[in-house]
């Protein structure tokens, strides 16, 4: 051992008796008690979220009334959790229609392919994430509710969606 | 006003006329010693439910968060709405436990940190026993807390708590040694076991005469000391950065793994008993006690100035918490035995040495 490295091992050995990584380490913690917090309390505040954000399903309608979704199952076929039943019907005017339609949230992994391989935009997630159920049955929301929640969001769900338009 | 500044002399006779001159004068002492201890133990468990939402808010502070802030103003009830829900828990005895060990534990945590408030001077004259053997008394009641946690380890019949158990028990078994040295240091220079002794000890000396009373008091010849005791305070009090007694990361909760609702919250309150216990006597041994730090301040009352000097002590507690990581166990270990115990051994042979010279500040 050269002369330098002894003189540097005894310079150690005094300063870890004086504390001084501990005291540095104390003075962070320190500083830090005065710093503004960034805690966001949230049910009276709220961080804004992307329109693109993935949470509760909705089935869309036309303006019309009309409902979009044309049964062709595509969306449960891409569903990677199984999370979607389909059965269809043909409807008095011919067309091609959900009979049933249900989404088990409880399965659902909100990968948003579903919304992705719709071909008339019928299916979507919302930007809605505060929903709740009791029992594990209430989570298995069927055509009606989801129809109920497009309904409800639709202004939201359209205007979520033209601002994301440019960058798809 | 008279009948209350009278207050001993009249309850003394009432006594003595109702239960007859035999039984008089020890059922007044009976009855006196109680309600006084409950004049110490209630404002002792508040300090304990308060610490707890304090240590919450300071690390949440720290960690640029607000802390509990929901149940009620403030979070001011949280304390409260903590101890109603660990009441009513159940209580769950595992069925391989030895059953008497396993309740007994928790009370024998809890007894010697509570019992060890006997002998502390709150304020001058305000002690419950201003026994000599102060100190002696002391250091033996908080050895005592260690058999909750070896108990409670070997009664639970679990591996996490057992080894939980022995962790602790090796712990402070070193720990104690140091910290033991470090107030015979104290003993010297004061040359008392008497608290109160101790305390006025440190309001004499030249700069107390000057007024700076905070520049007397032991801490700064001591120094050293203080830094060993303290730093022990927190490995007896199994605290973070010596928290490896219950460890989450390790071993999930060491000796309390097997305890829930209140006989868990006894543990708890012993640990926080035990924070008061250690940032009190950190404040008698070296931060002068009830003492105002300069005398220009000596009109603010001195139960003030002691609670509000062990407040600062025990937040440091939680400053280090907020602050270092889990110390690992061998290191804890060579801490203990190969710096801490040299140290203090070194020190008061120097401060023997001091005492003996011409500078002895102490005489």
């Amino acid at each position: 051992m050269t002369e330098q490295a002894r003189i540097g091992r005894f310079r150690e050995f005094f300063k870890g008796f004086l504390l001084l990584e501990l005291l540095k380490g104390m003075l962070l913690t320190g500083r830090h008690l005065f710093r503004r917090s960034i805690t966001i309390q949230f049910p009276e505040e709220k961080t804004p979220i992307s329109p693109r954000f993935r949470g509760l399903h909705a089935l869309r309608r036309y303006p019309n009334g009309e409902e979009r979704c044309i049964g062709c199952k595509l969306c449960e076929a891409v569903c990677p959790a199984l999370a979607i039943t389909i059965e269809t019907a043909e409807r008095d005017d011919g067309t091609r229609r959900t009979t049933r339609y249900d989404i088990d949230l409880t399965k659902c992994i909100f990968c948003g392919f579903c919304e992705e391989s719709c071909p008339v935009d019928s299916i979507v997630e919302t930007g809605m994430f505060e929903y709740h159920g009791e029992k594990r049955g209430d989570l298995y929301y069927t055509k009606e509710m989801l129809l109920a929640v497009g309904d409800r969001y639709e202004e939201k769900i359209a205007s979520d969606r033209a601002r994301d338009s440019a960058y798809r | 006003m008279e009948l209350i500044a009278n207050f001993p002399g009249w309850a003394h006779h009432l006594s003595e006329s109702v239960f007859g001159p035999e039984l008089g004068t020890p059922i007044y002492t009976l009855v006196k010693t109680l309600v006084l201890i409950i004049c110490i133990v209630v404002p002792l468990m508040l300090c304990i439910a308060y610490l707890t939402l304090w240590e919450r808010k300071l690390i949440g502070w720290m960690q640029i968060r607000l802390g509990p802030n929901r149940v009620g103003p403030l979070g001011l009830l949280q304390p409260i709405a903590d101890g109603i829900k660990l009441l009513l828990k159940e209580i769950i005895i595992p069925s391989g436990s030895n059953k008497g060990l396993f309740i007994l534990a928790p009370i024998m945590a809890l007894a010697p940190a509570l019992s060890a408030w006997a002998v502390i001077p709150f304020a001058p004259e305000v002690v419950l026993a201003d026994i000599n053997a102060g100190l002696l008394y002391l250091l033996a009641m908080t050895s005592l807390g260690v058999y909750g946690v070896i108990i409670a380890g070997w009664a639970s019949n679990s591996k996490y708590a057992f080894l939980g158990a022995m962790r602790s028990a090796a712990q402070i078994v070193a720990y104690e040694i140091a910290m033991g040295f470090a107030l015979v240091v104290v003993l010297m220079v004061s040359g008392s076991l008497n608290l109160s002794e101790i305390v006025n000890g440190q309001g004499r000396g030249a700069f107390a005469d000057m007024g700076l009373t905070f520049l007397s008091w032991n801490w700064l010849p001591l120094l050293p000391m203080l830094v060993v005791y303290f730093v022990s305070g927190v490995a007896e009090t199994n605290r973070a950065p010596f928290d490896v007694v219950e460890g989450e990361s390790e071993i999930v909760a060491g000796h309390m793994v097997e305890y829930s609702g209140m006989m868990f919250a006894l543990f708890f309150l012993a640990e926080y008993a035990n924070m008061w216990m250690i940032a009190t006597l950190t404040v008698v041994m070296f931060f002068g006690g009830w003492q105002a730090p300069v005398a220009a301040l000596s009109w603010v009352p001195s139960i003030f100035w002691f609670f509000g000097k062990a407040a600062l002590v025990v937040s440091m507690f939680l400053w280090f918490r907020a602050t270092f990581p889990r110390y690992r166990y061998d290191q804890i270990m060579r801490l203990g035995w190969k710096v801490f115990i040299p140290i203090t051994l070194i020190w008061l042979v120097v401060i023997g040495i001091w005492m003996q010279t011409p500078w002895n500040i102490w005489a």
